[in-house]
């Protein structure tokens, strides 16, 4: 979609922003993804043919809608014989009473539509790597080959999962009636989950392109999901949240590619119009007074955004949100990251016992033997910081991880030539 | 006479714009904008957040209401809007028209001013020593 040209660039964001709707109604209808994919399809290649000709209709995707039910329609009739195709001019110029009719039928419930179709890609049976990919694939029609190259794997490989995960959720049961109250809160935490699970696939990977690609898709799903559930603070806190931390991402890699820590960042590069969203968002869901675990995150970045240098951070107030997230999603991750505030605030000793604390649940995850590391370091235990980094490097699952630590091995290997060891 | 040139657009459509998309169209507008800023006819102009940011106090009750989203739900949302300094109303649709070129889509709104309060901070400053 990096096509500039005026003449045909509407059509390609005209397309793009009717899928969503289009795709979930034509779902509706027929029940099953590859069909409803297909129609889609036929509806996109009869919207190239006639829209330059006949300029954008009033509703792209009630157009779509229509037309794509159409095709699908006689598809079938079609392969049993019975009626030719419509002649293209009929389909061309649909009556305003239908496409109005079309719309009718869709406006009271396509926001369930488009939840439903978010949801089916968070069903519980997949794997979290099938959830992101199936729904890059269906809800924002990223090609496979292009989602391929975010996952670093050969497109044969991606579309088996991706055809894999269809397969899983073509034999379980799609829930079709409209999802009570209830439902429908546990679909939209649900697809809250997948949602960031894009956005983190995005903001951990290791190249640039893919990265800002996946992270951008993610919040455009965000924005998606907040005009569908206008007032739900943690719908505005999960946008917020990836706002906040996508506007860091000129300035998080240096021109190697290496990690470049918050605290080195130039604070220049961060996106300004991305953290004013993002600071209006966290404002909006505080209204509400109802915290949950993406406003408190994002209230942390918020604060992260807010600071103009490193030293101007209100570590103690996010040391104290930390606290509000360890008590609202008790998880040894949120404790490891409180741990870098309470550094901050109380100093390494204090935050050095949180961390070892969680040594049991963490042993195999990177960023806990960085983090040890960094506070072996500050305390000036050299030699444990060495072995402590040793087993981050061996455990980081990107070259930019790895990097990253082996920058700090250098610096304290520097350092123990200068020092005498204890 | 001043009017405000207010732009309306289908948003899905502005927020499905790629970086590169969005920045031609900037660059596209740019050229205009700056031939309206040489010949001193661009005031204030503004390129608003999505409607996802708003929040809109309806003031029919007592206290008001404070709801989250903007004003009215339509089809195609305010997303900005220019103040234009011109002779008269074909002069407005004239820059109108640039800008549709520019960035085809949607409407734009011409509306005469009725009450301009410039910005002090935009006061051309005395310069200092």
């Amino acid at each position: 979609m990096s096509e500039a040209n005026p003449e045909t660039a509407w059509i390609a964001a005209a397309l793009a922003a009717a899928r969503p709707r289009a795709m979930a109604a034509l779902l509706r209808s027929f029940r099953d993804l590859d069909v409803a994919e297909e129609a889609f399809q036929d509806a996109i290649l009869r919207a190239l043919r006639t829209w330059p000709r006949n300029g954008p209709p009033r509703d792209p995707a009630a157009w779509l809608i229509l037309v794509g039910r159409n095709a699908a329609l006689d598809g079938k009739r079609r392969s049993a014989r019975e009626a030719p195709l419509p002649p293209e001019e009929d389909l061309s110029d649909l009556d305003d009473r239908e496409a109005t009719l079309a719309d009718g039928i869709d406006a009271t419930a396509y926001r369930d539509d488009i939840l439903r179709l978010l949801f089916i890609c968070c069903h519980p049976d997949l794997p979290a790597t099938q959830q992101v990919a199936l729904a890059l694939r269906i809800v924002s029609g990223l090609s496979i080959a292009r989602i391929a190259r975010a996952f670093l794997v050969s497109e044969a490989a991606m579309e088996q999962r991706i055809t894999r995960a269809k397969g899983r959720i073509a034999r379980s049961a799609v829930p079709y009636e409209t999802p009570g109250a209830v439902e429908r809160a546990g679909r939209l935490s649900a697809v809250s989950a997948m949602i960031y699970l894009v956005f983190n696939a995005g903001y951990s990977a290791g190249t640039g392109s893919e990265r800002v690609e996946l992270c951008d898709e993610a919040i455009r799903l965000g924005r998606l999901l907040l005009r569908l559930f206008g007032t739900d603070p943690e719908v505005m806190g999960l946008l917020g949240l990836m706002l906040l931390q996508h506007a860091r991402t000129p300035a998080r890699f240096d021109q190697n590619d290496e990690i470049v820590l918050l605290d080195d960042q130039d604070r220049a590069l961060w996106s300004r119009p991305l953290i004013a969203e993002g600071l209006a968002l966290v404002d909006k869901a505080m209204r509400h007074r109802a915290p949950g675990p993406y406003q408190v995150q994002a209230a942390i970045a918020a604060l992260h955004a807010r600071a103009a240098s490193p030293e101007a951070t209100d570590w103690a107030e996010i040391d104290a949100l930390y606290a509000v997230l360890e008590r609202l999603q008790p998880s040894p991750v949120v404790s490891l990251n409180r741990a870098v505030a309470l550094g901050k605030v109380r100093g390494p000793e204090e935050a050095l016992g949180l961390v070892e604390s969680l040594s049991g649940a963490l042993g195999g995850y990177f960023y806990f033997h960085g983090l040890r590391g960094a506070f072996l370091m500050q305390l000036g235990r050299r030699a444990e910081a060495r072995e402590a980094m040793n087993r981050a490097i061996a455990l980081a699952s990107t070259a930019a991880e790895a990097g990253h630590i082996r920058m700090q091995l250098d610096r304290l290997t520097r350092e123990a030539d200068a020092l005498p060891s204890r | 006479m001043l009017y405000a040139i207010l732009c309306y657009k289908d948003e899905d459509v502005v927020t499905a714009w790629s970086r590169e998309e969005d920045a031609a169209v900037m660059a596209r507008l740019g050229v205009v904008h700056e031939r309206l800023q040489s010949k001193g006819q661009l005031g204030p102009s503004l390129r608003l957040l999505p409607t996802t940011a708003a929040t809109t106090l309806r003031k029919a009750s007592e206290p008001p209401l404070v709801i989250d989203g903007p004003f009215a739900e339509t089809k195609e949302q305010l997303l900005g809007f220019y103040v234009v300094d011109v002779a008269d109303l074909d002069e407005a649709l004239g820059i109108a028209r640039d800008l549709a070129a520019a960035n085809p889509g949607g409407a734009y709104e011409l509306r005469p001013v009725l009450l301009y309060n410039p910005d002090p901070r935009l006061e051309p400053r005395v310069a200092a020593g």
